[in-house]
């Protein structure tokens, strides 16, 4: 892997998200209430709500458009609804975000 | 014949690998120690209870004279080493050189000091060796007040310290909770909890901007802020950084720490170092259980037998009397890892077990730790815990059966805690009637006149009867609020009055939540009840509100923005219209529509270009319209008696001081009015929440109406004769909906469950309350009467709402 610097942990607020612009469309990262980060595309599967303006609960958002919730650690949609985000490889080194670029840059299927 | 060992630092590290070369390798070296401080080797960890008074230095030295010289140990205490010369092989003291087989170098850490304006004053101190101790004590003996800057483990020990030297203590935090590296935020809260209960002033999210001083001598910490905290004496514990000069000035290889293998040498074959000067793996030490390992490895390499140090788990306890808590390996939350979270409100328990498949890999327990021990082995020995998985959280000593109890909270209230707020019943009233017979809720109503008002507290007294009466009351069940408790809004709204929580972690911990910080649906509603009923103690949580009330907008379904400016009273002028339409010519807006509240909408703003159109509306005199809040939206007029041929009063004027009196209040739902001038009823107030409609003798004040899925029609709450008195009433009516409905309800939906009549009593009726209600409407106005845009329109605030980095450009570029 790859792995590109996109910034300061602190430039993320805790239990809250921050947006990445690729050539493919954006993805957010999220910092949970403990400081883990998470990276997963900014799009709701349903009706493409921008994910990163979401609520941040334990490893969770919810859309802010209609209240799905995903768990962030493996993009699935939870409970009744049916959806996958696709996530990024994400991790923090000494006070800094770390996104795989190999995997950010990747052609998106479809 | 004998090796030449020269070791520089006579700290904990160093200290315990001369005892296991002694031991294993008796005369192998002849050894000579340097330390910087005028004495040996001490256990420096005990520091705290030194400070403190609970123990002596004499009790804290773990190596003295007699063991230095049965080892033929030469001390070189108080001197400095200034160089090393590798090549010669010699370490060059103050006092002269010594000549070295093997080159031990354990010089520890230095505390860092944050390079604030005035950091270099008399009073200020780091917290590190005993000269820092002594000096706390010196200024300890004279009274007065310290400021601590640092909420981790040795600020907080030295701000135990302070305090029970009888200083007055505040400790300044910048980060949200106490300990952040060790605890979660529920047990941060229990600890600050504990430590303000013994007189210790605890400010989180503070940051320092200057420390101010008086003829050289501190006086004073100011804050980011403004706020000024007067001290005598200031205390820095802000954490340490490894001291590798000496290594770095050598040539060795130095990271953050001076680099070591597992065998703990550095570069150089002949030099090794140990404890908080090293780095090891990228990785660098501050607690001492892995400094022992390291030393018990360096005796080995030194006498040349194999070893490798491995790093492994560490625990943390705080060393203050009387706050219990303990910490251990890694508790983030991370893909494929569960929780266990276990909270008892009565005893003041929190306890939380990460789990990862089978495995336990972290914990952190506040107020019961008994079993802490016992957890960090399951840690550290990677136990297959499937087996007990169910039990694990009750510790080794579990026997079966015992359930969190849902009616711990309110088991926890004490006689004289409020029940009933209309009424004025505590519970120790309801319990007495209870025991003399009253055993239905009707008649613990007609005896205590508990629950006889409003009713929302009726689930309360429910739970105190079956508390009081065990099984054979059967108690009603309730909806609970969300998934993450089995208590209802109603109940939680109490208990934070009742109990007094201030914050998040406050009512997660006390209420007993089962999540660790909530969920979408329980974190707004608890941000509002929290601002509502402490408006000046707390600070609304950004992150715990919808995308609208967080970013000031109203998101689109193609998640641009909508922007509203406020027209008071529906009033504008032609300079607000040029600055309105330039704004949505320069920033391109796609549609500009004028809305049901008498004011225009610029809508598709993106929102990276939120702040700036913000900004030009500002410059322009305009304000946000909280057209996205669960607050005050509009207040809708017609023209009135200025120049409507049938209006009766001045209704225009009305709305815009009802709106400018009532702008950036939040309430459980949105709030709509409208103020208009005659029966004829043009502004359609009697569909809104609150409508007042102008009569020849004065104002009839109209309340509960909606025009939305429910469409409702206002009931009458009264007339009154003046302007003064429709704001009066309409202050104490909306401020009484702010502390007794529950969130995302709307006044009508309130009124059904409380009664007009009920609600007139309190605002028409009892003239002393509705001049309360008022005057606490007017102090939680004070904090958010407030334009939010201004906020965030700020230089400093702007790249926050853009993206955080564009790969675009750099794809480009490449």
């Amino acid at each position: 892997m790859s792995w590109i610097d996109i910034g300061a942990l602190d430039d993320i607020p805790a239990q809250g998200a921050r947006v990445v612009k690729t050539a493919q469309g954006c993805v957010a990262v999220f910092r949970t209430l403990d400081d883990q980060v998470f990276a997963l595309d900014d799009r709701c599967p349903h009706k493409g709500g921008p994910l990163s303006e979401g609520i941040v609960h334990g490893s969770s958002v919810t859309c802010p458009l209609h209240n799905w919730v995903f768990d962030m650690s493996t993009g699935a949609a939870q409970g009744a609804d049916e959806g996958v985000v696709r996530t990024y490889p994400a991790r923090v080194e000494g006070g800094r975000v770390l996104l795989d670029a190999a995997k950010l840059t990747a052609p998106r299927a479809a | 014949m004998a090796q030449k060992l020269v070791v520089i630092g006579a700290g904990m590290a160093s200290g315990r690998m001369l005892e296991h070369l002694f031991e294993e390798a008796p005369g192998a070296y002849e050894v000579t120690l340097f330390n910087a401080e005028p004495r040996g080797n001490y256990n420096r960890i005990m520091l705290s209870p030194v400070l403190s008074g609970e123990k002596t230095f004499p009790e804290i030295v773990t190596h003295d004279t007699a063991w230095y010289d049965a080892h033929h140990v030469t001390c070189r205490f108080g001197e400095r080493v200034t160089g090393i010369d590798r090549a010669a092989k010699l370490v060059l003291g103050e006092n002269g050189p010594v000549a070295y087989d093997k080159l031990v170098i354990a010089t520890g850490s230095t505390p860092f000091i944050i390079p604030l304006p005035g950091h270099d004053l008399a009073g200020v101190v780091a917290y590190r060796d005993l000269e820092d101790t002594n000096a706390m004590i010196a200024a300890a003996d004279k009274g007065g007040r310290a400021v601590v800057i640092g909420g981790g483990l040795l600020g907080l020990e030295a701000a135990a310290g302070l305090q029970m030297r009888g200083m007055e203590v505040t400790v300044v935090h910048i980060m949200g909770h106490l300990m952040e590296r060790q605890l979660d935020p529920s047990a941060g809260y229990l600890l600050q909890k504990a430590l303000e209960a013994r007189g210790i002033t605890v400010l989180c999210k503070a940051d320092s901007q200057e420390i101010l001083g008086e003829d050289g001598r501190v006086k004073a910490l100011k804050l980011k802020d403004g706020t000024e905290l007067p001290c005598d004496i200031l205390v820095m514990a802000v954490g340490i950084r490894p001291s590798t000069a000496l290594g770095k000035e050598a040539g060795l290889a130095v990271g953050r720490g001076i680099h070591v293998d597992d065998a703990m040498l550095t570069s150089d074959p002949d030099i090794l170092s140990v404890g908080e000067c090293v780095e090891h793996n990228g990785q660098i030490f501050g607690l001492v259980a892995p400094l022992y390992d390291q030393a018990r490895i360096a005796a080995k390499t030194l006498i040349g037998e194999a070893a490798v140090y491995v790093p492994r788990e560490v625990s943390t306890k705080l060393k203050v009397t009387g706050c219990d808590l303990f910490s251990a390996g890694d508790f983030a939350e991370g893909p494929g890892r569960e929780d266990i979270v276990f909270r008892d409100p009565g005893r003041g328990v929190y306890k939380r077990l990460v789990l990862e498949g089978d495995r336990l890999v972290g914990a952190v327990i506040y107020g019961d730790t008994t079993d802490g021990n016992w957890f960090f082995g399951l840690i550290k020995d990677a136990t297959d815990i499937s087996a007990m998985r169910d039990t694990l959280i009750f510790g080794p000593s579990f026997q079966g059966g015992a359930q969190a109890d849902p009616l711990a909270a309110v088991a926890a209230l004490p006689p004289e805690a409020e029940i009933c707020g209309c009424n004025g019943v505590c519970k120790g009233k309801i319990v007495a009637a209870i025991q003399s017979g009253a055993t239905t809720l009707d008649a613990v109503k007609a005896e205590t006149k508990a629950s006889a008002s409003c009713g929302s507290c009726t689930n309360l007294v429910e739970q105190v009867m079956a508390l009081t009466l065990g099984d054979v009351f059967a108690r009603p069940t309730v909806q609970p609020m969300c998934k993450c408790t089995d208590h209802s809004h109603e109940d939680v709204r109490l208990l934070i009055k009742s109990r007094g929580l201030k914050s998040m972690p406050a009512v997660m911990q006390e209420l007993g939540w089962k999540t660790p910080d909530g969920c979408a649906s329980c974190r707004p509603a608890l941000n509002y009840y929290l601002l509502a009923d402490w408006p000046l103690e707390y600070k609304d949580e950004r992150q715990a509100r919808f995308v609208n009330e967080r970013n000031h907008a109203n998101i689109q379904k193609d998640g641009t923005y909508s922007v509203v400016p406020r027209m008071w009273g529906g009033v504008t002028t032609p300079a607000e219209l040029r600055a309105i339409a330039d704004a949505a010519e320069k920033y391109a807006v796609p549609l500009v529509k004028v809305t049901g509240g008498q004011r225009l909408d610029l809508l598709g703003v993106r929102k990276e270009d939120l702040p700036g159109i913000w900004a030009d509306l500002n410059a322009a005199g305009m304000v946000s319209g909280h057209a996205y809040t669960k607050g005050l939206r509009t207040v809708k007029t017609c023209v009135g008696s200025e120049f409507c041929r049938f209006g009766t009063q001045d209704s225009t004027g009305l709305g815009i001081r009802l709106e400018k009196h009532l702008w950036g209040s939040w309430t459980p739902h949105k709030l709509k009015l409208a103020v208009t001038g005659c029966p004829r009823n043009c502004a359609e107030a009697t569909c809104k929440d609150i409508g007042v409609v102008c009569v020849d003798s004065g104002y009839q004040i109209h309340v509960g109406g909606a025009a939305g899925m429910d469409v409702r029609e206002t009931q009458l709450l009264t007339t009154v004769a003046t302007e003064d008195e429709v704001i009066e009433i309409v202050s104490a009516f909306t401020q009484l909906y702010r502390e007794t409905a529950r969130y995302l309800h709307r006044i009508y939906k309130w009124l059904d469950k409380v009664g007009l009549d009920w609600a007139r009593e309190q605002v028409v009726d009892d003239l002393e309350n509705r001049r309360a209600l008022a005057a606490r409407f007017e102090v939680s106005q004070s904090v958010y009467r407030t334009d939010p845009w201004a906020e965030h329109a700020r230089p400093s605030e702007r790249a926050k709402w853009g993206p955080m980095a564009d790969l675009t450009l750099k794809e480009a570029a490449e």
